[in-house]
């Protein structure tokens, strides 16, 4: 059963071509990733169905429904998260407030509550501060930061600060920008178990960009390779490895597993 | 009909100055990304250093012109040295007010060393105004014109065809990548900076000679706002246009307006079309909306 | 992070103040705020009234420009709409001070939507652009409709009552001073602990992320507006009811630059930076004042270099503050106080 699906996309920058026609389904429950060399579009097909881009042609579908005309932020509401390339950590606050940012469009504060505070705020607040402790900051295994400001992390801690944000929003399905870009083994690791356990405990749907092949092989259901803003290849992990176009345009002389 | 005339020939007299100095503040946004918010001072400053070398030590108007350019020169470089150097990394709101900041240095400074009286400037031009038909043209305003169309025109041709011309719209366009072509993007911000600050200080002595040196002068910078928004934060021929469209608008108000709201309609008017643009079409005439990268 | 302080609630390890230590130095201050006006000139009176005044202003400013990130050039018009209407109401309906108090932040509140509303659909350097734009338009508003404004000779007010009781001067008047800074500082905190106010910090970061997290920018942008205008409206309020006068020339762009300068000079983003700061701000043209005053036996000019010693020194204030210490005054403090909490083994 597809929960996103996407359509017939467009999208070009000037005379810049970034996506041609691209349609794919993502089913609820899997991990799907997509894959592909740099400027590709990876991102940009990220950014389109979170909303950021317009696309020139084609359409979004969230929950079989059309989002392809709503503002991101309606479309956060509706359970679709994210997290970047280029973290995007709110380095004003500490790592306790961005977590709890995620849940923004979950809560029902309103202005003159907040500046009141002592009532419905409060209260929403203490059962906040209760979910996100359960659901992100012991599974992330991340207690220890709370109180720090996210500029002093280091970069392995704010792409788990990161996820944290994205989890908080209680998504049903997360779109993610290389997790694992600029990590060592053993922080590579603690993600892609982090991604297994979200997808298989919480029945989050991943939507997944990489470029670390283990990670993709390992963690994947099924394999989009886009190349030059256009669909490649589409199938099981080990289908597209082996798939003549796809070596050819970007796994290099490697053959083989 | 000849009041009416007259109002647009003064308009397009004054919008060439506006022009200039726009022209100026767009070509430090483009560049560099921020808002000069010191363009009125830089205004104020020029006329006064043209003042200082012309009527104080007495020289004749090319000293003037050198000190001018001279000092423009510096402006580019103690901004670029002292200020954005230390500012690297910090987000364009602090620059930003970093200039807001160097404006109330300059007003205060100006103040301080010139006094606030009204000064003049020894005559440059011919006395007898020019006469067109029933429209008349007082000689500080046409030559003040030709003289701004004369540098607006030299910037133009500087950007289409002269390396460093090039260089400069690069930058302008993509730091990065005019880094990686071996352009000195540091060397651009100073040489952006001394360009907007000349333009700025042209437009100050053609403005002071019409209507006299006096701290006053650094409002003008503050109508060059509704100019490029008007004719888009970064776009050059928007400037130009801006420039022309806001010198009209002020004077048309000024003409018929004020004997009902008062004389300070022609300064008020402009911004009341900056808030119009704003609400219709913020990016103004032509300019470009940002595609942000994720 | 100090040693031997756990919390076993969330609530407390919530809470604002969240040591012992805090809530008694909190304490120490709350009694030497009551106990001050009894024991200080009335000229102190007057500073602390006008400090109380620019605290108001400068923790609404710092909502919008330090913590959203929307720099505005028109804080002083805002004020002075608050002073207007304010002064308009008791004139002209004799409304009771405590009702023009929330009127004057409520038609300064509306008055900034309306003009700031439009910009906040784009960049913030727009908004920078736009509240230039209110600032002098509301100058040109204040000066020449006479019929409304007083034009150039302004309005004169009466003493405001309270339930009868005439403040007629700076002590009676400290008393409400004192109350609505509470509540602003308050509310102003209170705004932080909550989606709202993180909503906040995160389009002054990062917008396109937090668009992205849920956040209806141009909501929040807009909500940050209301709330400082309407904080500048009181502060307005306050201000023409102290003085019992207001005119035109009261409010001009170099008064919306020293409000930047309190929130760059105190600490972008911060409560106690925006109290710092309008101290600061408020007690160093006053100092130059009087500095002024004395010189001007030997040097009778020397009330003309006022002005631009005054606009001399916020510029440099700001840049200094922005190149050297962008946190401010707020930051120094938390030095300060970090240093001695650690001693002897300080680092």
């Amino acid at each position: 059963m597809s929960i996103l699906s996407v359509k017939n996309l467009s999208l070009s920058f000037g005379g810049l071509k970034v996506l041609s026609n691209v349609s794919f389904e993502v089913n609820q429950g899997e991990v799907f990733s997509i894959i592909g060399p740099n400027g590709a579009g990876k991102t940009s097909i990220l950014n389109v169905i979170s909303g950021f881009y317009s696309p020139d042609a084609g359409r979004v579908f969230f929950e079989g429904l059309d989002v392809t005309a709503l503002s991101g932020d309606r479309r956060a509401a509706l359970g679709l998260g994210r997290t970047f390339q280029n973290i995007a950590l709110y380095r004003g606050m500490t790592v306790l407030d961005n977590i709890k940012l995620g849940a923004h469009s979950r809560l029902k504060t309103d202005l003159l509550s907040s500046l009141w505070y002592w009532g419905s705020a409060h209260r929403e607040e203490m059962e906040l501060r209760r979910q996100v402790e359960g659901e992100v900051i012991e599974f992330l295994e991340i207690e220890s930061i709370r109180r720090q400001s996210v500029a002093s992390l280091p970069y392995g801690l704010q792409k788990r600060v990161e996820l944290g944000r994205a989890l908080a929003m209680r998504p049903k399905v997360l779109l993610m920008d290389e997790p694992v870009a600029g990590m060592n083994a053993e922080e590579t690791e603690d993600m892609a178990r982090f991604i297994l356990d979200i997808n298989e405990e919480r029945n989050v749907t991943i939507v997944l960009i990489e470029h670390d092949m283990k990670v993709i092989m390992d963690v994947s259901e099924r394999v989009l390779v886009l190349n030059f803003g256009q669909k490649l290849v589409e199938g099981k992990p080990e289908e597209v490895q082996s798939h003549p176009a796809v070596i050819k345009a970007y796994l290099g002389e490697k053959r083989g597993g | 009909m000849t009041e009416f005339l007259q109002l647009i020939v003064s308009g397009v007299a004054v919008g060439g100055v506006y022009a200039l100095i726009a022209l100026g503040f767009v070509l430090i946004f483009k560049a560099t990304s921020i808002i000069n918010f010191a363009t009125g001072e830089f205004i104020m400053i020029g006329a006064y250093v043209f003042y200082s070398a012309t009527v104080v030590m007495g020289g004749p108007a090319v000293l003037g012109l050198l000190s001018v350019l001279g000092f423009a020169a510096l402006v580019g470089l103690v901004t670029e040295r002292l200020i954005l150097r230390h500012m690297l990394g910090q987000p364009i709101i602090s620059i930003v007010m970093v200039t807001i900041g160097i404006s109330s240095i300059l007003n205060g400074l100006a103040d301080l060393i010139w006094g606030s009286d009204f000064r003049n400037f020894l005559p440059i031009f011919p006395r007898s105004p020019i006469i067109v038909g029933e429209i008349i043209i007082r000689t500080n305003i046409f030559y003040g014109f030709l003289v701004a169309g004369i540098v607006v025109s030299i910037f133009a041709l500087l950007f289409k065809y002269a390396k460093v011309g090039v260089a400069m719209r690069a930058t302008a366009g993509d730091q990065m990548a005019a880094f990686s072509m071996g352009i000195n993007v540091k060397s651009m911000f100073t040489l952006s900076w001394a360009l907007g600050a000349i333009a700025a200080f042209v437009g100050g002595v053609i403005i002071a000679n019409i209507s006299g040196v006096h701290p006053s002068l650094a409002h003008v910078g503050l109508k060059i706002f509704p100019v490029v928004i008007l004719g888009g934060l970064d776009s050059i021929g928007g400037a130009v246009l801006g420039g022309f469209i806001v010198g009209i608008v002020e004077n048309l108000a000024g003409g018929y307006l004020e004997n009902y709201l008062s004389g300070g309609v022609r300064d008020v008017a402009p911004f009341v079309v900056l808030m119009l643009i704003l609400l219709v079409r913020p990016y103004g005439l032509f300019g470009k909306e940002e595609i942000e990268r994720l | 992070m100090r040693i031997g302080d756990y919390k076993e609630t969330y609530a407390s390890d919530e809470a604002v103040f969240r040591t012992p230590t805090s809530r008694f130095w909190l304490g120490v201050l709350f009694v030497l705020l009551l106990i001050f006006p009894f024991v200080v000139s009335d000229y102190l009176l007057y500073m602390a009234n006008m400090v109380g005044v620019a605290v108001v202003a400068a923790v609404g400013l710092n909502i919008l420009t330090g913590s959203s990130g929307q720099i505005s050039l028109g804080h002083a018009a805002f004020v002075g709409i608050g002073a207007y209407t304010s002064a308009i109401l008791t004139t002209r309906l004799n409304l009771p001070f405590l009702l023009c108090l929330p009127l004057s932040g409520f038609s300064a509140a509306l008055l900034g939507m309306v003009v700031g509303g439009p910009s906040l659909r784009m960049k913030g350097l727009y908004t920078c652009i736009a509240t230039l734009g209110a600032q002098v338009i509301f100058e040109f508003i204040f000066m020449n409709w006479s019929s409304l404004t007083g034009g150039i000779r302004g309005i004169n007010l009466p003493a405001p009552t309270f339930f009868g009781v005439a403040l007629d001067n700076e002590f009676k008047f400290y008393w409400v001073t004192l109350v609505v800074v509470v509540i602003c500082v308050t509310a102003a905190r209170n705004l932080f602990r909550t989606r709202v106010g993180r909503a906040f910090i995160a389009i002054r970061d990062r917008d396109i992320s937090a668009q992205l997290m849920g956040i209806n920018l141009f909501k929040y942008k807009l909500y940050a507006f209301a709330v400082s205008s309407f904080m500048a409206g009181m502060a307005g309020c306050l201000w023409v009811n102290f003085l019992k006068t207001v005119t035109p020339e009261h409010f001009p762009l170099s008064e919306s630059i020293r409000f930047l300068a309190m929130i760059i000079v105190g600490g972008l983003g911060s409560i106690l930076g925006s109290i710092f700061g309008a101290i600061f701000m408020t007690v160093i043209p006053e100092a130059l004042k009087n500095l002024m005053g004395l010189l001007v036996e030997t040097y009778p000019e020397a009330m003309s270099y006022l002005f631009p010693l005054k606009q001399l020194i916020f510029g440099l204030l700001i840049v200094a503050f922005l190149v050297f210490e962008p946190h401010g005054l707020a930051a120094i403090w938390r030095r300060v106080k970090d240093y001695f909490r650690l001693w002897p083994f300080t680092h």
